[in-house]
């Protein structure tokens, strides 16, 4: 197994590693209740619906966050409304196609809690939910990984930029909506199959990008210094 | 690797700066200046203090400059600071004439800087109309503010907007602050810089001397407030806090100043402080210099608990100095603090006197709670609030600005 994996796979190119670096801005949409929360979603620009699943990793934000979306955070925060806030937050962004079908999914569940109440639940003006969107600016690094197992060494090295990238941003943008690392390591057949699916399995809703590092990387430690390379 | 950068880099971590220097290539030789009011006192100074030569560390050209106003002028743009903040405060034509010439000089004097530049950072209202003087200008122009802009008064808002609207880019450090503008609003929140005489870690007989040279007591708990002497920081209601729990605590309460030099109100409010600490044992009111950073330094890691109760904040980079040393935070629950005081976490936020005392009585009570929330609050200042995640936002914004409205800008092609 290991000669094998050491011989490059024709069908495999070198992994490319890549930074990125989000910049958040206003979008002039807020909502003190539950309703003009509805409505903002269905008008804000899909970016927004991105930035408050994804890009709210490289925001400031505690390390043990209660929900995966700021959606579901304020819906439980500042509503009091604990039922929606699972409900959004079972919302798997890599479940859907595109973003609008995200938004859909988000809107049909604010609007059967809207239909059950007899009165729309609000907050304080000044705990407010303002939509926020992001730029993110994609670089090269300039840096290759050529077979599977330089993973190990580099990975602990990437920049939280690079993780955000490569695992977080990765899911919008590959077709199976996984981790780069995971799509990379797909074109060398079967033979890193069970690290692909351990990579897969690490969850990266609950972890700061710091934490997630810290995780990949343990998973291609034992996954490497096991016998496997 | 710049000497600079090194330093930073035994701090953040080498993936940092090697970030940092990624975003960089695209901008490297770019003209940049930053204008703002004052060199010395207030958060927007401290933080250029090390901006500028951090970006000039990544190969940017940049340049600090600082507007020269007379006493008229400050005084009208005291009155901007507060009615930013929602005060009803009226201007007279007198005092905004004042500022129109003051601007129209001051742009004048920096016109070939300023047109020749390939980005210009407009810090705060003081020299916002600058751009308006400058009409063959080449770059783009970012009108940064650092106030807590969440409910501005409108008269004076909509004086303001006037030299504002035609800025390329405006930031505001968090979503509520943001206004209705014609043109992209970023959010920036600002930073402290871990290097500086304010933050570096210092000997345990310098943190110990305070006690001495301030006639502290060592054996009793240390509450301090850092701030300029402002209402929006509510020094009273810090003496009120105080007041409450020494009821039931034995402690000591330091209130530690400066003034700055764009900041005429600063003289009233503190003899109405000193007034109110007169009789009171224990209290302790420093008016300390500008330079001082060394002894707040000093200050903040003496002390058990560090209190930030203001009612409006921009930001409250003290919060976020108190944090790094470790401290936990009663903070008012109130603007940037919020971004920074996690309830029951790193700190407490309050919204009374009353709130700010049962919280010092608590963590008096819990010192494993006290310890626990004060190493929480150190990382969360290590992972987002330095100098460094501030730059890395100001690099991606000027790569944002200069790309237009796309969402994602791949610089790999």
């Amino acid at each position: 197994m290991a000669e094998q994996a050491d011989n490059k796979s024709p069908f495999t190119q070198p992994f490319n590693i890549k930074d990125c670096a989000l910049v958040a801005m206003a979008t002039g949409y807020k909502a003190q209740n539950l309703r003009e929360f509805k409505e903002g979603l269905l008008r804000v620009h899909e970016s927004s619906i991105y930035h408050h699943f994804w890009g709210r990793f490289l925001e400031p934000q505690f390390d043990e966050p209660e929900y995966n979306n700021d959606f579901a955070s304020w819906v439980y925060r500042r509503l009091n409304e604990k039922a929606l806030a699972e409900k959004l937050s079972v919302i798997d962004p890599t479940d859907y196609e595109d973003i609008d079908a995200i938004r859909h999914d988000l809107v049909e569940c604010i609007e059967d809690v809207l239909y059950e109440n007899e009165f729309v639940p609000w907050t304080r003006a000044d705990e407010q939910f303002h939509f926020v969107r992001s730029q993110i600016v994609v670089l090269d690094t300039g840096r290759y990984m050529e077979i599977p197992s330089d993973l190990s060494s580099a990975v602990p090295e990437m920049t939280i930029g690079s993780i955000f990238y490569h695992f977080i941003d990765a899911r919008r943008r590959t077709e199976d909506g996984s981790d780069d690392f995971s799509a990379w390591l797909t074109g060398w057949g079967d033979i890193y199959n069970d690290l692909r699916l351990k990579l897969m399995a690490v969850d990266p809703f609950f972890s700061s990008l710091k934490e997630l590092r810290f995780q990949v990387t343990h998973v291609l430690d034992e996954y490497f210094s096991g016998g496997n390379s | 690797m710049n000497e600079l950068l090194v330093r930073y880099a035994e701090v953040t971590g080498m993936d940092v700066i090697n970030h940092l220097s990624q975003l960089a290539v695209p901008l490297k030789g770019m003209k940049v200046v930053h204008v703002n009011s004052t060199r010395e006192g207030g958060g927007v100074a401290e933080i250029l203090r090390k901006l500028v030569p951090m970006m000039d560390a990544l190969g940017l050209d940049v340049k600090w400059e600082v507007l020269k106003g007379n006493p008229l002028f400050y005084q009208c743009t005291k009155g901007f600071h507060n009615a930013i903040q929602g005060f009803q405060t009226d201007l007279s034509e007198a005092m905004l004439e004042a500022y129109e010439t003051v601007s129209a000089e001051n742009a004048e004097r920096l016109r070939s800087v300023l047109e020749e530049a390939d980005f210009v950072f407009i810090h705060d209202p003081q020299p916002a109309p600058f751009l308006s003087f400058c009409p063959n200008r080449r770059g783009k122009w970012v009108w940064r503010c650092h106030i807590d802009c969440s409910r501005p008064y409108r008269p004076v808002w909509k004086y303001l907007r006037k030299w504002i609207h035609s800025y390329d880019a405006s930031i505001f450090s968090l979503a509520q602050f943001a206004q209705f503008l014609p043109h992209h609003q970023y959010l920036i929140a600002p930073s402290i810089d871990p290097l500086s005489e304010k933050n570096i870690d210092l000997p345990e007989e310098e943190i110990k001397g305070v006690f001495e040279r301030f006639g502290l007591k060592p054996d009793l708990p240390l509450i301090l407030q850092v701030s300029r002497f402002d209402r929006f920081k509510d020094p009273l209601g810090v003496i009120e806090a105080f007041r409450q729990s020494r009821k039931m605590v034995p402690l000591q309460l330091v209130l530690a100043g400066g003034g700055a030099t764009d900041d005429p109100e600063g003289g009233k409010v503190l003899d109405e402080v000193r007034e109110a600490a007169e009789d009171e044992e224990d209290v302790h009111v420093l008016l300390l210099p500008p330079d001082a950073h060394r002894t707040i330094n000093a200050l903040q890691r003496a002390s058990d608990i560090v209190l930030q109760k203001s009612i409006k904040e921009g930001f409250g980079l003290t919060v976020t100095e108190a944090m790094w040393k470790g401290k936990p935070v009663i903070g008012g629950d109130t603007g940037g603090i919020r971004l920074q005081v996690v309830d029951h976490f790193t700190g407490f936020r309050v919204r009374s006197p009353e709130g700010a005392a049962l919280r010092i009585r608590y963590l008096l009570h819990s010192l494993d709670k006290l310890e626990e929330m004060g190493t929480r609050a150190k990382r969360l200042v290590l992972e987002n609030f330095l100098l460094t995640r501030h730059l890395r936002e100001y690099l991606a914004l000027m790569i944002g600005v200069l790309h237009g409205l796309e969402d994602r800008i791949d610089m790999t092609r």
